[in-house]
């Protein structure tokens, strides 16, 4: 099944309860599966400090120090580091794209779970419980969240196949469904230069969305392009730094609700997710029509509901 | 609305305990469940001449295979409300999601918001009325029973219609395969107008519905694909 959780706070006076929030819905969706989880946290100020590039690798804790030493060395200055359970967050006063070469050359084998300013991507095997306790999410402040737990279809369960996939500059995808013909994109990325981490079907779509933001497409226009590219069935929440999407195949198998308030903007799985967010009782709830792409922007601009 | 004789609280009382006490032999009266927080399977199986008041949003399956019982949801529903519902009325005064009276034998299911895609899947013999629109493959492959829309309908209705009668007020997206509109004669017009007092609905014209149903083209086989 899968389950999704996103959570964008309109409202500075939510970003302190950003953690405790998106703790709550990822629990809630945790019956959905609970072989793997991930969270991504945009916009807490202890995990991304303000001003600097993060980069989050996984199964690096181990060599932890010996790691950011090398970085601190090639970089020319220090390394934040921080272990959340199997996820090593580093950060330091260059733009992630710079932290992130000087990683990959300090380590060309890690692997890279997210990189962006303000971004702190979090995964791990394991019950979505216990690893919300490791990471101490409920402690997380920010601006906006995406969370999912994995029950395994497309590849195993190790942390390369949990989402979020966040494989673009402080951008993050999460999926609830599969994709019947991510072997055919992947080789098309591939053969266009585009490197994969894991053998998983969402990662493609990743890839994919990645792709076409990086040749300077928005991301309404990027995820009608994997509407047209992609078979199979999709729940789709895309997040970047600055926005906020969501997008159903065309058949609606696998369920979403969004709901809206004054003060944030929520998506799920399912409602019971979203039942203990501030003011949903008075919030706007409403399924996402096939095939139409909800976007929201952090200026406050809905873009809402534009055609696919 | 009366007062109830019951009230289970299910931000304290675990959902198997309710449903359990909805369960008893021999019951009568009327229940009403607070805080249920989008929870899956809120009043499942009931099979007596009970009234039940949902104060709040429900998941998965809310008054599924309900019998007998009346049931009101006050708030929206998830994926499959009623689902193989066989007799009573359950009514979501809400939107519902999919699958709504999926599979549903018997009894009347109430959307007084929308329902969305694969309303009434299946379906075998229930009425269901929606208030509002329904989304795409509504009445797929549906064998028995009655469905109105007093808003609009998505893509694909009535997709591999067997036997079930569809009335739609509004603008039908596009019908599915085997589905046609159909003459409104004395007898639908009646059967509708009573179907909408049922639900609720007694100031609509019928003049403004539209019936639907099986062409029967798929009943026809051709043997060894000899076409």
């Amino acid at each position: 099944m899968c389950g999704i959780v996103g959570l964008h706070l309109r409202n500075p006076e939510l970003h302190p309860r950003l953690g405790e929030l998106l703790a709550g819905m990822l629990c809630e969706m945790e019956d959905r599966g609970a072989d793997s989880a991930g969270v991504a946290v945009y916009g807490d100020p202890d995990w991304t400090p303000p001003g600097q590039g993060a980069v989050s690798l996984l199964d690096a804790a181990d060599g932890a120090d010996e790691l950011v030493a090398r970085v601190s060395d090639a970089l020319g200055c220090p390394v934040g580091a921080r272990v959340l359970e199997k996820t090593l967050l580093l950060t330091a006063p260059v733009d992630s794209e710079s932290l992130l070469a000087t990683v990959r050359s300090c380590a060309p084998d890690a692997l890279v779970a997210g990189f962006g300013a303000d971004l702190a991507v979090l995964k791990g095997v394991g019950r979505p419980q216990d690893l919300a306790a490791a990471w101490d999410l409920r402690g997380a402040r920010g601006w906006q969240g995406v969370g999912h737990t994995r029950m395994a279809t497309e590849s195993a369960v190790v942390a390369a196949g949990a989402h979020p996939y966040a494989v673009g500059p402080e951008q993050c995808l999460v999926h609830n469904g599969s994709f019947s013909n991510h072997a055919t994109i992947r080789r098309e990325l591939r053969a266009a230069g585009v490197r994969f981490d894991s053998e998983n079907d969402t990662e493609v779509g990743a890839r994919f969305v990645a792709h076409q933001l990086a040749q300077g497409k928005d991301v309404e226009v990027a995820l009608k392009e994997l509407c047209a590219t992609f078979d199979g069935f999709y729940t789709l929440l895309v997040s970047n730094r600055d926005s906020f999407a969501v997008v159903r195949d065309a058949i609606a198998c696998k369920p979403a609700v969004i709901a809206e308030t004054e003060d944030w903007v929520a998506m799920a799985s399912e409602y019971r997710a979203l039942a203990h967010l501030p003011g949903v009782a008075e919030a706007r709830i409403w399924e996402p029509e096939p095939e139409v792409i909800y976007a929201w922007t952090r200026e406050g601009g809905a873009v809402q509901g534009a055609d696919a | 609305m009366t007062t109830p004789d019951v009230t289970f609280d299910l931000s304290t009382t675990p959902l198997r305990a309710v449903n359990e006490a909805l369960h008893a032999p021999g019951l009568t009266g009327e229940f009403a469940i607070e805080h249920p927080a989008g929870g899956h399977s809120v009043a499942v199986g009931l099979d007596a001449p009970i009234k039940v008041d949902v104060h709040g949003h429900v998941g998965y399956y809310a008054a599924g295979m309900n019998q007998q019982a009346e049931v009101e949801i006050h708030g929206n529903a998830g994926t499959g409300v009623a689902e193989n519902m066989m007799s009573g009325t359950v009514v979501v005064h809400g939107n519902a999601s999919q699958s709504a009276g999926a599979t549903a034998h018997g009894g009347l299911l109430v959307v007084e918001g929308d329902a969305a895609a694969r309303c009434g899947i299946s379906m075998k013999g229930a009425d269901i009325v929606v208030g509002g629109d329904v989304g795409h493959s509504s009445a797929f492959m549906a064998q028995a029973g009655r469905l109105v829309v007093r808003g609009d309908a998505g893509e694909g209705l009535g997709d591999s219609i067997y036997e079930t009668r569809i009335y739609v007020r509004g603008r039908v997206a596009s019908l599915g395969a085997d589905c046609v509109a159909k003459e409104m004669r004395a007898e639908h017009r009646e059967e509708l107008a009573g179907l909408l007092k049922a639900a609720g609905y007694t100031d609509d014209d019928l003049d403004s519905y539209t019936r639907y149903g099986s062409a029967r083209s798929l009943y026809h086989f051709t043997a060894e694909n000899k076409y």
